[in-house]
């Protein structure tokens, strides 16, 4: 009788331990990019400058003129974010592929979806920075208000979506022979539903739509980041399989 | 080790093959009557359809045989998924040309961004991006494992791709044409054509089986000539 409190405290302990462990083992990979970016400062750096020269290009090539403007703004914001992350992506892979640090990850001896699901953390932390400094500059060059509460919650939903499946793929995508070039020929085909549903809820949200034909995209956003994200939790192991 | 020489049963159905896809065709020639709206251009669509769904069947096996290639890890599922995704692609790009040969007359226009040909067009670019990737790995394990993975992944994104290209029509409306699926081109079968449709879907079920199994076969044995290759380099 007095023993059983005990094993229950002791059972209790280990199951937060397990997650603490798992949480810790996650941060450990998210903290290990965040501080070689904030030594290097290369992969965000060259994600900004790119994006920045993406609607720089859009620019001159859509004549970004005010009735323009108004119908293009939130294509013109997803193509830049899609192009920015896919540089990113890459980038943040191949520096753990070049050096061998993967095979140092995968020697940790913690759950490999840790290993993952830092990585996608990491990733995305990159995304939102460039589309928090996208976002005013753009902005301010285009004289328009792009802080929407809807938008944000288009852009979190949206991202997630990209660097979730992005992640997987850009790890499949190092380790083959034309390396970087195939990520986005693995990529864009896969994440046109996000590309779509992003696209159309921003401009709803920019043009002021009813919230009613907004709401499928957004579930839409959901309902793929969800199924991505067990997908690649399920299939992760086998990707980085020796 | 399995032996060479072709099987006797897959002589059978090679026969079994071109004989019902000789029917099928001379059915849909002769035996379905005429539509009355489109008149001889609909006779296209019984191979239309046919070809797509056998497209679909292809990307299916592959996404299947992908999930059981991740669990048992053996090679003869990888086989059948890179060939299923070869021929999945060249049926479905019958499908996108016999659809465009359609829709011509029909819609006026060989290519209009409807959600069912928005769906078919990123279907054969994720399965093109499916025979790259494998393209790039040398090491045959992982360019299975990677192959599943990505079929698995290609083949989930299709319905979603398909309901946000559906829900990217409704909400938007059309403003050329009613380009609405199903509006314009559609007409009511009658049993003769109702008949001379199962008849081809029946047809190339069996090409899609036949042809499969000369893949797997072709698979085999390139597979068994790689592995005398480095025995021999040894």
């Amino acid at each position: 009788m007095s023993d059983l409190p005990a094993t229950k405290v002791g059972a209790g302990r280990k199951a937060p331990g397990r997650v603490g462990e798992y949480l810790r083992a996650l941060g450990a990979v998210v903290w290990k990019d965040l501080a070689a970016e904030l030594r290097s400062r290369e992969l965000l750096t060259s994600m900004l400058v790119f994006a920045l020269l993406v609607i720089l290009i859009f620019n001159f090539a859509l004549e970004l003129d005010a009735r323009a403007r108004a119908t293009v703004t939130s294509g013109v914001l997803w193509v830049t974010f899609a192009f920015a992350g896919t540089l990113g992506l890459n980038r943040s892979m191949a520096v753990e592929k070049d050096r061998g640090c993967l095979d140092g990850l995968l020697l940790a001896p913690v759950d490999r979806s840790a290993i993952y699901f830092g990585k996608t953390l990491g990733n995305l932390i990159f995304m939102f920075i460039v589309e928090i400094i996208v976002l005013p500059v753009y902005s301010i060059l285009y004289n328009t208000n792009l802080f929407k509460p809807g938008l944000i919650v288009v852009i979190i939903l949206g991202s997630i979506g990209f660097v979730v499946v992005g992640t997987l793929l850009s790890t499949m995508a190092v380790q083959t022979r034309t390396r970087d070039v195939l990520l986005p020929i693995l990529l864009f085909p896969v994440i046109i539903p996000v590309m779509i549903a992003a696209v159309k809820a921003s401009s709803g949200f920019l043009q002021g739509i009813e919230m009613a034909d907004i709401t499928p995209w957004l579930n839409l956003l959901l309902v793929y980041d969800i199924i991505f994200t067990a997908v690649a939790f399920m299939v992760f192991d086998y990707v980085v399989e020796e | 080790m399995e032996s060479d020489v072709k099987p006797k049963l897959l002589t059978v159905l090679d026969i079994i093959t071109v004989l019902l896809l000789v029917i099928a065709t001379a059915m849909v020639f002769f035996y379905a009557p005429m539509e009355a709206v489109m008149g001889q251009v609909q006779r296209v669509f019984y191979f239309h359809v046919a070809a797509g769904w056998v497209g679909m069947l292809g990307f299916l096996v592959a996404a299947i045989v992908g999930v059981v290639y991740l669990r048992t890890a053996n090679r003869k599922w990888d086989i059948v998924g890179v060939s299923a995704v070869e021929i999945g692609m060249v049926f479905a790009l019958i499908n996108i040309i016999t659809g465009a040969i359609w829709a011509r007359p029909i819609w006026n226009t060989w290519w209009t961004w409807d959600p069912r040909l928005t769906t078919a067009t990123i279907m054969e670019l994720i399965y093109a991006a499916y025979l790259l990737l494998r393209q790039g790995i040398e090491d045959p394990d992982r360019r299975a494992r990677f192959g599943a993975v990505y079929a698995i992944i290609g083949f989930l994104s299709v319905p979603l791709t398909f309901f946000s290209a559906r829900l990217f029509r409704t909400i938007h409306p059309v403003v050329i044409g009613t380009n609405q699926p199903g509006a314009t081109g559609a007409f009511d079968m009658t049993p003769l054509m109702l008949q001379t449709f199962l008849f081809s879907l029946l047809a190339f079920s069996i090409i899609f089986v036949d042809l499969l199994w000369h893949r797997i076969r072709l698979g085999r044995l390139a597979d068994r000539v790689e592995q005398l290759k480095l025995k021999t380099a040894e």
